[in-house]
């Protein structure tokens, strides 16, 4: 590599690092109004025009904080966890393109390091949660693992069916093959599963199983305060941007749109910018609707659901290429099963009863049944 | 040196030492993410090699999968803060260990490797840039696309051992849920 290469390369990290901030910031305030239209509220309203820089404040107040810790905490471990949980989240931008030829590198395996790379973080979320010596840290922590390694199987499986129509796991191919129809129409059920098992490994709501508040409050990151409470904030936002544009370039065809030439690169940014924004509102919408999960629904729905269906789907995506059949015989299969399966979750949510549990607790034995 | 020669011994160096610390350390939550940082090493030396996919692989069964089991599995353990027990086997182990290392370095001895000059190199000192990319280019004529390579062999050679694999994996999961369902009779 040349210094000018090097340069550049550094200024693009920098330019990713910067921009990923900023969007952070707008989500933010994008979320709270978003959700206070919903509720009818106002949102965030004082702090400059439209409450546009509340989230500024909120940075700075986060910064400012006092950072405590408690006395039981394995510090090392402790400060390591909101960085092994940041680091892979921005790893993966290095090569997710905004535009034709706009990505730090271009991988050939791009899709395949984006998952081996966000799974990393599931480490920062368990270590926290161990790091911290509280129960309901460690609660959390295992809740996420649990959660996490869950639906990352029916996630890379809806990617596979992608790649495979794609015939490349570079995002660019996977991008230019939609010049056609967009995958969301051939794949739609690839589309649902990606969406859901996406938006559980984000650990959003209805799927915030891991810091359920109610439930463990806050999970693994409930000693953490001030700037290092900041990082686990940071790193879950722009994880919502990057499963919505990774959706986006999967499926809904990227910077690509019909009578606008993706040639011109700050076009192909502002189309490719208001697909994800529109994906992430769907996120958003999501939110304000639905309840939480139970864990136990949570770990049925991502075994006994999403995983055969994306197992479907790559068996239905592999007969398709094998055999040759024509595009829309897949979208229709794929559209077929999608409606089945929904009829039948929400026929059997309907009539089954809700399962009763009984819960063991763990009483010591009193030392004479022990002695005989 | 070239860069990519430095960028090899700081790997080597921390994986050797990420290595030693999982065995040393006391705290076995920590040996645990010694673990996972000594995987992200060795991927990152198959990186070096050429081998993207393999890095991959890598990355996301050993640090994303196993990594995350044995750290349960430490959770799951109780009195897990009074620290990683020694016990009689490290003659054993030294045994064991010694001999690995040796077969190693038997089988990197004796394998014809691919020289520079088989892989169309020119190697121009004081131009890293250009033998960063001559390197790339050499290996891709020598090797491939090394993931179709891959798959190549996985699904047209050694299909059958594949499928046993699977068949292997598929009896092991079945076997754990075997072992972890209630008794009816119990609930």
């Amino acid at each position: 590599m040349s210094a000018l290469e090097t340069l550049l390369l550094v200024l693009a990290i920098f330019g990713v690092l910067t921009g990923l901030s900023v969007i952070v910031l707008s989500l933010i305030w994008l979320e709270r109004k978003f959700l206070g239209r919903m509720q009818m509220r106002m949102g965030p309203m004082h702090v400059g025009p439209f409450g546009l820089l509340q989230p500024v404040a909120d940075a700075v107040k986060l910064m400012a904080k006092e950072d405590l810790l408690s006395s039981l905490v394995d510090r090392v471990v402790y400060w390591v966890a909101p960085l092994a949980v940041f680091v892979p989240t921005f790893m993966i931008w290095v090569t997710i393109p905004v535009a034709r030829d706009l990505v730090i590198r271009n991988l050939d395996m791009g899709l395949f390091y984006i998952i081996a790379f966000s799974v990393l973080s599931i480490v920062g979320l368990v270590t926290a949660g161990w790091a911290s010596s509280n129960k309901y840290a460690v609660l959390g922590g295992f809740r996420a693992a649990a959660q996490l390694v869950s639906y990352e199987i029916p996630l890379i499986l809806a990617v596979l069916g992608v790649a495979m129509l794609a015939q490349s796991m570079n995002l660019e191919e996977v991008v230019n093959s939609q010049s056609t129809v967009v995958y969301a129409l051939v794949q739609p059920l690839g589309l649902v599963i990606f969406f859901i098992a996406g938006l559980a490994e984000l650990g959003r709501t209805p799927f915030d199983i891991h810091p359920a508040e109610s439930e463990v409050v806050g999970g693994p990151f409930v000693e953490y305060s001030g700037a290092h409470w900041a990082v686990f904030f940071l790193a879950e936002y722009i994880n919502t941007f990057a499963i919505a544009a990774l959706t986006v370039l999967l499926f809904l065809g990227g910077w690509l749109f019909p009578g606008i030439s993706g040639d011109v690169s700050a076009l192909g940014v502002l189309v490719f910018l208001v697909k994800t924004y529109l994906v992430i509102l769907v996120v958003f919408w999501i939110r304000g609707t639905y309840p939480r999960l139970r864990i136990d629904q949570l770990m049925s729905l991502g075994w006994k659901v999403l995983v055969p269906l994306a197992l479907v789907n790559v068996v239905i995506t592999a007969s398709y290429m094998f055999y040759g059949w024509s595009a829309w015989s897949l979208s229709l299969m794929s559209l077929a099963i999608l409606g089945a399966a929904i009829w039948g979750l929400s026929k059997r949510m309907r009539t089954a009863p809700t399962p009763e549990y009984t819960v063991k607790l763990y009483v010591p034995a009193p030392e004479a049944s022990n002695a005989g | 040196m070239l860069p990519l020669d430095i960028a090899f011994w700081v790997m080597a160096a921390v994986g050797v030492a990420t290595a030693l610390a999982v065995v040393m350390e006391k705290d076995i939550f920590r040996a645990a993410l010694f673990l996972v940082v000594s995987f992200l090493v060795v991927a990152g030396i198959f990186v070096l090699l050429n081998a993207e996919f393999l890095a991959m692989v890598q990355v996301l069964v050993y640090v994303g999968a196993i990594s995350i089991l044995i750290i349960f599995a430490i959770m799951l353990t109780r009195n897990a803060h009074e620290g990683n027990p020694f016990n009689s086997f490290q003659l054993p182990a030294l045994v064991l260990s010694t001999m690995m290392l040796a077969a190693i370095a038997f089988v990197a001895v004796n394998t014809e490797w691919h020289d520079w000059d088989q892989l169309g190199l020119q190697v121009l000192p004081g131009d890293s840039g250009e033998v960063f990319s001559a390197t790339e280019q050499g290996i891709k004529n020598v090797f491939g696309n090394t993931t179709q390579v891959i798959a190549r062999l996985l699904m047209r050679d050694f299909v059958l051992p594949m499928e046993a694999a699977s068949v292997v994996l598929l009896a092991a999961v079945i076997g754990a849920l075997a072992l972890v369902r209630e008794n009816e009779g119990e609930a």
